[in-house]
C-alpha cells in the first residue's frame, strides 16, 4: 500500500512537532548568523538521538530502532520543511547504511552505538569535480604494507567540517568510468596527511573540500570489499539522494503552503491576489507537481525498504521529480510573493537556496532522468 | 499477506488457463476494443470467449459486489489482479462506460431494483451506454444545461439536444442529465435520469473528428416519454450525482483511458524504431533528453494514481475531488506522449491511409490525445476545481 502505516504516522506527527518547536527556520538564520562553525546546532542533534532518530536505519540489535528507509524519508521530509540544519542524512541515513551492510563487526561495534547515541557524526565523500559523477571517481588507494594510501582531492563534502570520520570511495583498480575498482574507506577525520578547507555554501550549513596527500588507512579502515565498492557505493548514495529527495518533497510542500497563505492575504486590484485566475492555474499546476514529486518519494522509499539493492530506478525517480519540483515551488514562491519574496527578512529565500544545494548534491534532475531513461532501455 | 500471495498464484493459474493468447497482444486501435452492447459484433472468437470468460467470474468489474454481478473482490485483490493481467499482457475484456461512470453512480444512489436491473448487464457487457451530459450552450458551464423533462404523470417527457455524446449512434441506452426545474437556482433544477436510445423520439448524428472518425453525436429528445422509475435518485438533485459521475470518468480519463501505446513508452518506442548508441542511449539527444522527463513524469505519475487509490481505500472513500488532479495531469501527459510518438516517427507518422501504417494509426492517435483535456472537463476547468476546491483559493 502506498501509504504511511500507523507507525510511519505517528513518527511524521512526532517528527512534526519536534522540528516546529525545536528547530525552526529561526534556528537556520541563527547558525548562518552566528557562522556556527559545524553548520548545525550539537544541542539540537543530541536531542535528535533522544529522539531515536540517529538509529533509524540502524539495527536494533546495535541499539537503534530499525524503523528503514520510510522512516528515516518522514523524518527528513519534515527537516525539509523547516530547513533543519543537522547531520542527519549524512551520518543516520548514508553512514549507518554503510556500516549496517557491509561494516565489518569491529566497525560495527565502533560506530553503530556511536551513531546512535548522537556521539559520531560521519561524512561521506564522493565527488572530485563540478558535478555528481561517481562512476568519474579518479583518487587512488595505492597499497602500502598491509594497508593502503590514499591521495587525491573530494570536494563539497556534506558535514565533512563536523565529522569524526569519512566514508571514502576510492580506486584500487580500473580507470576513472569504470564501475570496477572502487573501494569504500573509513577514514579518521584527523588522520596524517588529510587537509580540510571549510567551505560557505549557499544554504548555510557548509561543506569541507578534503586534499589526501598519501592518507595511510590500513585493511582494517575497508567497509566491505576491496574493488568491489561499486554496489555498496550505489547503496550508499541511493540512501542519500531518497533522503534528499524527501527533504525536497518537504521543501516544496512548506514553499507551496507559505504560497497558499500569501495567496489568501495579500491584496492588490481590491481583492486578495488569490482570486485571481492567472494565480490560481499556476497554484494548481503547482500543486499538482508538489503531489506528483510526493508520491515518488514515498514509492522510492518503500522501495528501498523491500530491496536496497534494486531501487535505483525508484530513487533517482523520485530525486528527479522532487529536485525539479522543489525548484517550481520555490521560483513560484519568491515570484508570488512580489517583492516581498526577494528579502532577506521573510524566509521564501532560504527554501530556494537549501532547494539549490539539496538538489544539485547526489545528483540533479539531469542526471537522474538519463539513469531513469537507461533504466528504462533508452 | 499470505491469502494474498494464495489468491495471487490461483489468479495466475486462472488467467494462464482461460486468457486466450490472442487476447494477450496490444490492441491495434480504437477498433479492436471490445465495447459490448446488443449489437456488439465480436472482432474474434477469442474476444467472445475472454468476455464470457471474466464476466463469469466478475472480473470485467472485479471490485463490485458479486450480488450485482461483480467479482466481490477486496481493492488489494484487485490490484493484484490487474498486477497479473499485466504481467501476461491481458487485454481488459470490456470497456465501458457502464463501468467506468454510470456503475459507480448506480451503486451510490441507485435504489435497488435500478441496482439488480442494470450493473449485472453492464458486468456482461450486455447493455452499451453513453453520456447525455453536455450541450451546445453547456460545455463547461454543465449545470447550464436547457434540456426539459416535463412532468407528464407517471412519465417525463423530455425534449433537447445533447451535443459531443460519444457512441450515442452505438449505444442501446443513454444517462441523461435533464432540467426538471426552470425557476430553482441552476444547479437545484437538474435531475438524472436513464433511458432507452430505441425509444420513439430519439435521434443522433454523427460528427467527424479530426482524427477522421465519428465516435461521437449530436443527439436530440423530441418529446421522450421516459418513465417515473428512471429516475435516478432525488428529482431534481441529480446535479450531486452528476458530479460523483464526473470524479470517476475524470479518474479513468487520468488514467490512461485514451492512450493506446500498448503499455510501453515513448522512449522505448523511439528507442525501438530509430536505434540506441552504444551505451543504449536513444540516438537522438533531444528527443531523448525530452523522453527521459516524460519517462520521469509518467513514473511519478503512475505512483500518485496508486496513492490517491490507496489513501482512498484505506479511508473507505472514493478519489473524490483529487481526481481532478489525476485527469488534468494525466492528460497533459498523454498528450505529451503522442507528441513525443510523432517526433520519433518523423515521416512515418505522416501517412493517413493505407496498410503500412495500419491507417495512419499514429497520427489519428495524436490527434485522438487532443481531446484528452478536452473531454469530461478541460484542463482549465480541472486548475479551476484544484484551486477552488482542494486550495481553497478565494472567487473572483
Ligand atoms: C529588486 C527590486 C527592486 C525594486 N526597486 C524599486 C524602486 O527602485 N522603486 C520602486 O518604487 N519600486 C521598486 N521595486 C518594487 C517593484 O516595482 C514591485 O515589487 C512590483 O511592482 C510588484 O509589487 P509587489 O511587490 O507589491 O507585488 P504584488 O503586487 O503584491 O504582487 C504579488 C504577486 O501577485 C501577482 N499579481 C498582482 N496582481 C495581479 C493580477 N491582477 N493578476 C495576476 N497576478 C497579479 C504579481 O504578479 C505577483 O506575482 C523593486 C522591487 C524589487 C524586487
Ligand atoms: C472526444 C470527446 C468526447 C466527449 N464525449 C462526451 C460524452 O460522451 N458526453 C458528453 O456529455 N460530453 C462529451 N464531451 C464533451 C465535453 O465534456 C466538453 O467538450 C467539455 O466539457 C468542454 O465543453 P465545451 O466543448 O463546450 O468547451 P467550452 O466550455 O466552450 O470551453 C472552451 C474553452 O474555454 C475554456 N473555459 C471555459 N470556461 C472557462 C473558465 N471558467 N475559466 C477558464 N477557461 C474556461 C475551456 O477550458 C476551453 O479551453 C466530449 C468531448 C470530446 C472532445
Amino acid at each position: 500500500m502506498l501509504v504511511l502505516n500507523d507507525d510511519q504516522v505517528m513518527l511524521q506527527d512526532a517528527a512534526r512537532g519536534f522540528v516546529s518547536e525545536k528547530a525552526p527556520v529561526a534556528a537556520l538564520r541563527k547558525i548562518r548568523d552566528e557562522k556556527i562553525a559545524d553548520g548545525f546546532d550539537r544541542g539540537l542533534w543530541r536531542e535528535m538521538a533522544d529522539m531515536g532518530w540517529t538509529g533509524v536505519l540502524v539495527p536494533e540489535d546495535h541499539g537503534g530502532l530499525g524503523f528503514g528507509y520510510v522512516g528515516a524519508g518522514v523524518i527528513c521530509e519534515e527537516m525539509g520543511r523547516t530547513l533543519t540544519a543537522s547531520p542527519f542524512l549524512s551520518t543516520a541515513v548514508m553512514a549507518a547504511t554503510a556500516l549496517s551492510r557491509a561494516g565489518s563487526p569491529a566497525q560495527k561495534e565502533r560506530w553503530l552505538p556511536a551513531i546512535v547515541a548522537g556521539e559520531a557524526v560521519i561524512a561521506t565523500a564522493v565527488d572530485e569535480g563540478r558535478r555528481h559523477d561517481p562512476a568519474g571517481i579518479a583518487m587512488r588507494a595505492e597499497r602500502h604494507g598491509n594497508g593502503f594510501r590514499l591521495t587525491g582531492t573530494k570536494t563539497y563534502v556534506v558535514d565533512g567540517q563536523a565529522a569524526d570520520a569519512v566514508l571514502v570511495a576510492a580506486r584500487t583498480g580500473g580507470a576513472a568510468g569504470e564501475a570496477e575498482g572502487l573501494s569504500l574507506f573509513l577514514v579518521d577525520a584527523k588522520a596524517r596527511n588529510l587537509a580540510c578547507e571549510r567551505l560557505s555554501t549557499l544554504d548555510s550549513r557548509g561543506a569541507v573540500e578534503l586534499t589526501f596527500d598519501g592518507v595511510e588507512v590500513t585493511a582494517d579502515d575497508v567497509v566491505g570489499e576491496v574493488d568491489d565498492g561499486h554496489e555498496l557505493l550505489e547503496m550508499v548514495l541511493g540512501a542519500g539522494r531518497a533522503g534528499l529527495a524527501a527533504e525536497l518533497s518537504g521543501t516544496a510542500q512548506e514553499s507551496f503552503t507559505r504560497t497558499m497563505a500569501y495567496l489568501k492575504e495579500r491584496k492588490q486590484f481590491g481583492r486578495t491576489i488569490g482570486a485571481f485566475q492567472a494565480l490560481q492555474h499556476r497554484a494548481a499546476h503547482l500543486f499538482c507537481e508538489v503531489e506528483i514529486a510526493r508520491s515518488a518519494v514515498l514509492a522510492a522509499l518503500q522501495a528501498l525498504d523491500a530491496d536496497p539493492a534494486g531501487a535505483s530506478l525508484a530513487v533517482s525517480v523520485a530525486k528527479a521529480k522532487a529536485s525539479s519540483v522543489a525548484r517550481l515551488a520555490a521560483q513560484e514562491a519568491v515570484q508570488m510573493h512580489g517583492g516581498i519574496g526577494m528579502t532577506d527578512a521573510i524566509d521564501i529565500g532560504l527554501f530556494m537556496k537549501r532547494m539549490q544545494v539539496a538538489s544539485t548534491l547526489y545528483g540533479d534532475a539531469d542526471f537522474h532522468a538519463d539513469r531513469v531513461a537507461l533504466a528504462r532501455g533508452f | 499477506m499470505d491469502a494474498l500471495d494464495a489468491f495471487r498464484r490461483e489468479t495466475r493459474a486462472w488467467l494462464d488457463a482461460n486468457c486466450p493468447l490472442e487476447m494477450r497482444t496490444p490492441v491495434a486501435g480504437d477498433d479492436d476494443i471490445c465495447w459490448g452492447g446488443r449489437n456488439w459484433t465480436f472482432k474474434s472468437e477469442a474476444q467472445k470467449v475472454w468476455l464470457t470468460r471474466m464476466a463469469a467470474r466478475g472480473w470485467t468489474v472485479p471490485g463490485w459486489p458479486k450480488e450485482y454481478g461483480g467479482g466481490g473482490l477486496s481493492h488489494e485483490e484487485v490490484k493484484v489482479l490487474k498486477e497479473e493481467m499485466r504481467a501476461i499482457g491481458a487485454r481488459s475484456p470490456l470497456e465501458s462506460f457502464g463501468i467506468w461512470m454510470l456503475g459507480p453512480a448506480l451503486l451510490a444512489f441507485g435504489s435497488e431494483e435500478q441496482k439488480k436491473e442494470h450493473l449485472p448487464r453492464i458486468a456482461r457487457g450486455e447493455i452499451r451506454w453513453c453520456q447525455g451530459y453536455s450541450e451546445p450552450n453547456a460545455g463547461s458551464d454543465l449545470a447550464s444545461l436547457q434540456t426539459r423533462a416535463d412532468d407528464g404523470g407517471d412519465h417525463f417527457v423530455v425534449t433537447g439536444s445533447k451535443i459531443w455524446t460519444s457512441y450515442a449512434d452505438k449505444a442501446d441506452m443513454i444517462f441523461c442529465l435533464v432540467r426538471t426545474d426552470f425557476s430553482a437556482p441552476k444547479h437545484l433544477g437538474i435531475s438524472f435520469i436513464l433511458f432507452d436510445m430505441t425509444w420513439p423520439g430519439v435521434s443522433t448524428k454523427p460528427i467527424l473528428l479530426i482524427s477522421g472518425k465519428s465516435p461521437f453525436c449530436e443527439t436530440f429528445f423530441d418529446g421522450v416519454k421516459v418513465p417515473k422509475a428512471n429516475l435516478v435518485g432525488t428529482l431534481n438533485r441529480g446535479w450531486d450525482i452528476a458530479k460523483y459521475l464526473l470524479t470517476h470518468e475524470r479518474e479513468m480519463i487520468g488514467g490512461g483511458g485514451g492512450g493506446l501505446l500498448g503499455g510501453r513508452s515513448p522512449g522505448q518506442v523511439a528507442a525501438s524504431e530509430i536505434g540506441t548508441d552504444a551505451e543504449g542511449r536513444l540516438a537522438d539527444p533531444f528527443l531523448r533528453a525530452d523522453a527521459a522527463r516524460a519517462e520521469v513524469d509518467a513514473l511519478a505519475f503512475a505512483a500518485t494514481m496508486t496513492r490517491y487509490k490507496d489513501e482512498a481505500a484505506s479511508g473507505g472513500k472514493g478519489v473524490g475531488d483529487k481526481s481532478s488532479v489525476l485527469k488534468y495531469y494525466g492528460t497533459e501527459l498523454n498528450k505529451r506522449r503522442y507528441e513525443l510518438m510523432m517526433r520519433a516517427a518523423g515521416h512515418e507518422g505522416l501517412e493517413w491511409e493505407g496498410a503500412r501504417t495500419n491507417d495512419g494509426e499514429r497520427p489519428r492517435g495524436w490527434l485522438r490525445t487532443k481531446a484528452n483535456s478536452i473531454e469530461g472537463g478541460t484542463s482549465e476547468v480541472m486548475l479551476d476545481i484544484v484551486a477552488k476546491r482542494l486550495l481553497q483559493l478565494p472567487s473572483a
